[in-house]
């Protein structure tokens, strides 16, 4: 097969699409009016903004009220975790919840709070990621502020049971966030249906730009304002809109729930190949549970090799992904995803993550699978670790 | 990650890959919980490093500066096998990312383990003339 670009890293960030360029464009040198002024050109602009809300609302089973445009995903947790735990802390509730493989925007945002007179329980998942609703149940307080639990895994794809999870927190009176960011757009979501009190989502997941996010938070639910200004967002969110993302963010989310059931049956299939064949490389596991798993996730451990190496090889091939090794990660350690659901470090070191999305056809996983053998022997054979298999 | 045309070229193409049966001299540093493991293999005839192949469990740095060292000794004196520094690695490389400069470390460590295997197989203490390797210090800073 002739060498071929395939982007297999849409769990980092996804192709603006063309639909979603088509909707955003007239705003920013046509309707490029401040919202919040009188004229022509800025109620079109607000228009504009209601409408997307209305259809960030629509795709989560919302309404449009409750859903807040936010910078990012990264911005959403931030503003529902410390906001929430500002708000409760006055009534004496300085207790969080959380799991131990969230990602960082949660966690790190956890671990400052702890440096702030906050408890934080990190519950352990199982190895296949989950967290059990029993679990959360067991942890709650009569001081918990917060339950935050991710909906689906960034890097291993785990969906968690968010609807019984949510259910228990009702139950007893606490919060419930839940960083969606992988999951819009992959799942359907009904955040009344499934208990949810607060989801955090990005648009450059689903093919809108970087630089959007939102927060849905349930009508009746208060928590401190976390970017001061304005009166914007209903005077929650404070900042000149930026209308162009937002529209972007608009027809990305209804594009992604109108195509989901289709795109969820294709992906699967195309995961499953993927999967199956990679797993036919010997010493190799697939991490994350096979079946409550995103459409478009695949992680794979190889042994004896380094997932940078393999990141680099595959570039020369054409094929773009993204590993949790330390190398990758940024640190020594590898992610804390794998070491989570207990892999030892020299197997997180080798783990290679593809993640498909809209634009992946059957052509990309045949040639994913034509090179991956070949690109993971040919740094086997330089790898002092490396015992042919035995 | 920015890699200098050089580095991608050494990860790409690497020199010198392999094991030499015959080695007087085979030496191995990092470890698989870092994600580094470099092992060097030396054919020292009188003073002259006449082969030298390694093999390396790491990063595309990790790869490419195992393969610029092993271009760097071969041909050379024991002497100057010795004098080679990670500096002079990450130079020939045209440099490193910071976070990888202990690729270059390794690297040097590793020519130094496998020249100690070779006094130590002659029945010559080597500490006084390859000197204390020291440990990789990022692996310290898992303990």
């Amino acid at each position: 097969m002739e060498k071929r670009f395939v982007y297999a890293d849409n769990a980092a960030t996804t192709r603006v699409s063309q639909s979603v360029l088509d909707a955003m464009m007239p705003y920013l040198a046509e309707h490029y009016g401040n919202a919040s002024s009188v004229y022509s050109i800025a109620r079109t602009a607000k228009r504009a903004i209601e409408e997307a809300r209305g259809k960030v609302a629509a795709a989560l089973g919302a309404e449009p009220r409750e859903i807040y445009f936010t910078s990012c995903g990264t911005e959403s947790d931030n503003w529902a975790i410390k906001g929430a735990a500002m708000k409760l802390a006055a009534k004496g509730k300085k207790h969080i919840i959380t799991s131990n493989f969230e990602h960082h925007a949660v966690l790190h945002t956890c671990e400052y709070l702890e440096k702030h007179g906050f408890e934080v329980t990190y519950l352990p998942v199982d190895s296949m990621g989950l967290i059990s609703p029993e679990q959360v149940e067991k942890a709650i307080r009569p001081d918990t502020a917060l339950v935050t639990i991710m909906y689906a895994n960034n890097e291993i794809g785990t969906i968690q049971p968010v609807a019984e999870i949510g259910k228990v927190c009702r139950d007893k009176g606490v919060l419930f966030h839940t960083d969606a960011v992988q999951a819009v757009g992959n799942v359907p979501i009904n955040v009344k249906e499934q208990n949810i009190d607060m989801l955090s989502l990005s648009g450059h997941k689903i093919h809108a730009p970087k630089g959007i996010g939102a927060l849905y938070i349930r009508k009746g639910v208060v928590i401190d304002n976390f970017m001061h200004g304005g009166g914007q967002e209903s005077g929650k969110r404070g900042g000149t809109e930026n209308t162009a993302y937002i529209v972007a963010l608009g027809q990305a989310i209804e594009d992604a729930v109108n195509g989901l059931d289709a795109k969820a049956a294709r992906l699967t299939k195309l995961r499953d190949r993927l999967i199956d064949g990679m797993l036919k490389i010997p010493v190799s596991r697939l991490n994350g549970d096979p079946v409550k798993r995103l459409c478009g996730n695949v992680n794979v451990s190889f042994e004896a090799v380094e997932g940078e190496a393999l990141l680099l090889r595959l570039d020369l091939k054409g094929v773009c992904g993204s590993s949790g090794s330390a190398c990758t990660s940024g640190s020594l350690d590898p992610s804390h995803v794998l070491l989570a659901i207990g892999l030892p470090h020299e197997v997180a070191h080798g783990s290679l993550r593809l993640s498909l999305g809209d634009d992946t056809t059957d052509e990309d996983v045949d040639y994913i699978l034509e090179v991956l053998p070949g690109v993971v022997q040919t740094l086997r054979d330089m790898s002092p670790v490396w015992n042919g298999g035995r | 990650m920015l890699y200098s045309d050089k580095v991608l070229d050494h990860f790409s193409n690497p020199r010198n890959v392999g094991e030499i049966e015959d080695a007087n001299g085979v030496g191995e540093v990092g470890n698989a919980k870092c994600g580094d493991i470099m092992k060097m293999y030396l054919k020292i005839n009188g003073n002259t490093i006449e082969d030298v192949k390694f093999k390396t469990f790491g990063c595309g740095a990790a790869i490419a500066t195992s393969s610029i060292a092993t271009e760097m000794i071969k041909g050379k004196s024991i002497d100057d096998a010795l004098k080679l520094t990670n500096k002079a690695v990450v130079e020939a490389l045209d440099g490193l990312p910071a976070s990888k400069i202990h690729c270059s470390v390794l690297a040097e460590q590793a020519i130094k383990a496998a020249l100690s295997d070779y006094y130590q197989r002659q029945g010559i203490d080597p500490l006084p003339i390859v000197g204390d390797i020291g440990e990789c210090e990022a692996c310290h800073l898992h303990e």
